[in-house]
């Protein structure tokens, strides 16, 4: 086993925020049962959202597949359970923009019989690369560290650049989420074949597993797994307690100590990231047959009754997981989805677990901060800031929708992090509003591209209506010309005719 | 300090010669200034400021002076944006804007198949043949209205996207 060794590059900004993981670090990962129902958006990946392949009323078997999605960043869904499809339907659900979204629901039978499937492939080199890639496609597996990219587009991408190391983040730097510390510490073994075949799917010789330096246990698990592998390819790494030391451009820069350049993506540094959780789901799918159907997540806050990680079938609602383990505080008031700096909160907790949820977080009231005072331009924001903006100066822009100047001061770098807001003595709401601004970009840059659509098919049209006009202008010259080469019998014989079809008519 | 102010003098007059003969005589590249206003406008091709277009119209603007206030879609903004292209002054919108993006719908139980409104779309963005029903493709539709007035059934509305 090889040392875990400290990091080499340095993070700019960041913060050390009180880290609250303990709580849900005591006791083992705690298995949810298949509730009665489950339900699944359709879209728990980055792209469109799937379209459903099963009817309403049909019966499915755990592991089939319910929704299929041929979009660019699509991935599959599968039942998490067996029984029969209730309803296609809005439901409430956690994501980012809309409050609703269409999920398939499933009625279970708690029976849990899975689908017919082949036994895997436990060898990873009996599938030659581009098979295994088709092959994690299938899987519907994504980005469990909260973007839910689709991986096997992530590998398709990473295969046209020239990449230099595979990043498993197990970094987790968030306050109170705890599930990759405690996957690594009861699934060590499948996050270390996971980034076996990963490495083998994308021809690269170094793979550095980053975890931070507060998981002490995570670490050991980790490092007892791999001296039992004895694979040399695999590096463990250990990376200072740092908020959002986590996020992917930030690790790249920790563990290879090279800038991801603006706008751009890791790939473009040569390293490529992947969650410990995906390696584990990749794992699961290639090497047992089983597609991401279930995921660990950490039910915590001083809200709930015992903080714990829980594993849980996707679809399964979060009043149900709440209530298995032992529901309720007094003092519960907020349910937030994903951590306290980058989640989002919720006003009901029928909301299902999607792939992306990776925390549970259950608060008392917020402490209130009164309303936003104006910036004084302190600069804390800045220097606190891991992507080196100026929040400062965004703020204006974001103000006054000045769209050239948020691009040109790298608004769409921004990772939302929150550290921005967490300084800002003036208590401005700045992560809300940069998410805002993006999202009007991204509205603009949409108009503009129909813009553009409206005014080809416009040229198109006028290109052939002239197309068409020319045509028959020749036509009828055709008629003419061939008319008075015949002769005045046959002109007399045409102005007969029409004569007689102007009377039938 | 007489000879500098000749010189200057003269130096003035030349290049103001020489621009007033560029002006006048070079061909003015409009084209390139009818690509760029294209570019402002909205692109719906809803035709409400009189010409069959956005194109011709960015052309009537440029080469004929056409007010630049005849673009409803487009909005205050666009007006804007072409006062400080062309130099000329920001004018109040000749007609209200509409209230936010909307797109055409065809009531299917009622459409007679006349193609009427997919002849009169300026986008393409009416599917349907002779006697059979025509719909609307969401996606390209730019609520131009242009297909509303031709329906002799009257079964085309206006639904917001907003």
């Amino acid at each position: 086993m090889s040392a875990p060794t400290f990091d080499l590059g340095k993070l700019h900004g960041g913060l050390r925020l009180p880290a609250h993981k303990a709580i849900s670090t005591a006791a083992p990962i705690v298995q949810v049962p298949v509730p009665d129902q489950l339900v699944l958006p359709l879209a728990q990946h980055a792209g469109e959202p799937a379209q459903p392949v099963v009817g309403i009323g049909e019966a499915v078997l755990k592991g089939q597949l319910i929704a299929a999605s041929d979009g660019p960043l699509g991935a599959p869904l599968h039942a998490p359970s067996s029984g029969r499809i209730a309803a296609v339907e809005p439901w409430p659900v956690s994501r980012r923009y809309g409050n609703t979204a269409p999920c398939i629901v499933i009625d279970c039978d708690g029976e849990d019989r899975a689908a017919a499937t082949g036994t895997g492939a436990p060898d990873s080199g009996s599938l030659a690369p581009d098979q295994l890639l088709a092959r994690i496609l299938e899987g519907g597996i994504v980005g469990l560290g909260g973007a839910v990219y689709p991986t096997a587009q992530k590998l398709m991408q990473a295969t046209t650049c020239e990449l230099e190391y595979l990043i498993l983040n197990g970094v987790e730097c968030e306050p109170y989420i705890s599930c990759d510390d405690m996957l690594m510490r009861q699934y060590a073994h499948e996050v270390l074949g996971g980034a076996q075949l990963l490495l083998h799917a994308l021809g690269l010789e170094t793979c550095y597993i980053a975890v931070e330096s507060d998981k002490p246990e995570a670490l050991r698990r980790l490092g007892e797994a791999l001296a039992q592998l004895d694979d040399a390819r695999l590096v463990l790494k250990q990376v200072p307690t740092i908020y959002p030391s986590g996020g992917e451009d930030q690790l790249v820069q920790l563990v290879a100590n090279r800038e991801v350049p603006a706008g751009g993506l890791p790939i473009d540094a040569g390293c490529l990231v992947q969650n410990v959780g995906t390696a584990a789901a990749i794992y699961n799918w290639i090497a047992r047959n089983e597609p991401l159907t279930s995921r660990v997540t950490t039910v915590t806050g001083d809200g709930v009754a015992h903080p714990v990680n829980v594993e849980a079938r996707l679809g399964t609602t979060v009043a149900d997981i709440i209530e298995h383990v032992g529901g309720y505080t007094e003092r519960a008031r907020r349910l937030i989805i994903g951590g306290p700096m980058t989640g989002r909160s919720v006003t009901t907790d029928r909301v299902p677990l999607v792939k992306a949820t990776n925390c549970i977080l259950v608060m008392s009231a917020a402490p209130t901060s009164g309303a936003p005072l104006p910036c004084i331009r302190c600069g804390d924001c800045a220097a606190v800031c891991p992507v080196q903006l100026l929040p400062q100066q965004l703020h204006w822009y974001a103000g006054a929708d000045d769209e050239d100047k948020l691009r040109a001061h790298g608004l769409t770098d921004c990772i939302e992090c929150g550290c921005c807001d967490l300084v800002c003595p003036s208590h401005i709401p700045l992560t809300a509003e940069f998410r805002r601004a993006k999202a009007r970009i991204r509205e603009l840059a949409d108009e503009k591209a129909r813009a553009e659509r409206a005014r080809r098919r416009f040229e198109a049209r006028s290109e052939r209506l002239a197309r068409e006009q020319q045509a028959r202008e020749q036509e009828l010259a055709q008629q003419k010309a061939d008319a008075r080469q015949a002769g005045p019998d046959a002109i007399a014989a045409i102005m007969k005719r029409n004569k007689q079809r102007r009377e039938d008519r | 300090m007489l000879t500098a102010i000749i010189t200057i003098t003269v130096l003035a007059l030349l290049a103001g010669l020489a621009l007033s003969f560029a002006w006048r005589s070079l061909p003015a590249d409009s084209e390139e200034l009818v690509d760029e206003v294209d570019r402002l406008l909205p692109q719906t091709q809803c035709a409400q400021c009189g010409y069959p277009g956005c194109r011709p119209y960015a052309r009537a603007i440029v080469e004929e002076g056409i007010p630049i206030n005849r673009c409803p879609p487009g909005g205050d903004d666009t007006v804007q944006r072409l006062a400080s292209l062309l130099g000329r002054e920001t004018l109040p919108l000749a007609e209200p804007p509409p209230d936010g993006p909307v797109v055409a719908v065809i009531d299917e139980a009622v459409c007679i198949g006349c193609t009427h409104c997919r002849s009169a779309c300026p986008v393409d963005a009416i599917v349907g043949a002779h006697q059979r029903m025509h719909t609307v493709i969401d996606s390209e539709c730019t609520g131009c209205e242009l297909c509303i007035a031709p329906c002799p059934v009257d079964c085309i509305s206006l639904r917001s996207v907003a």
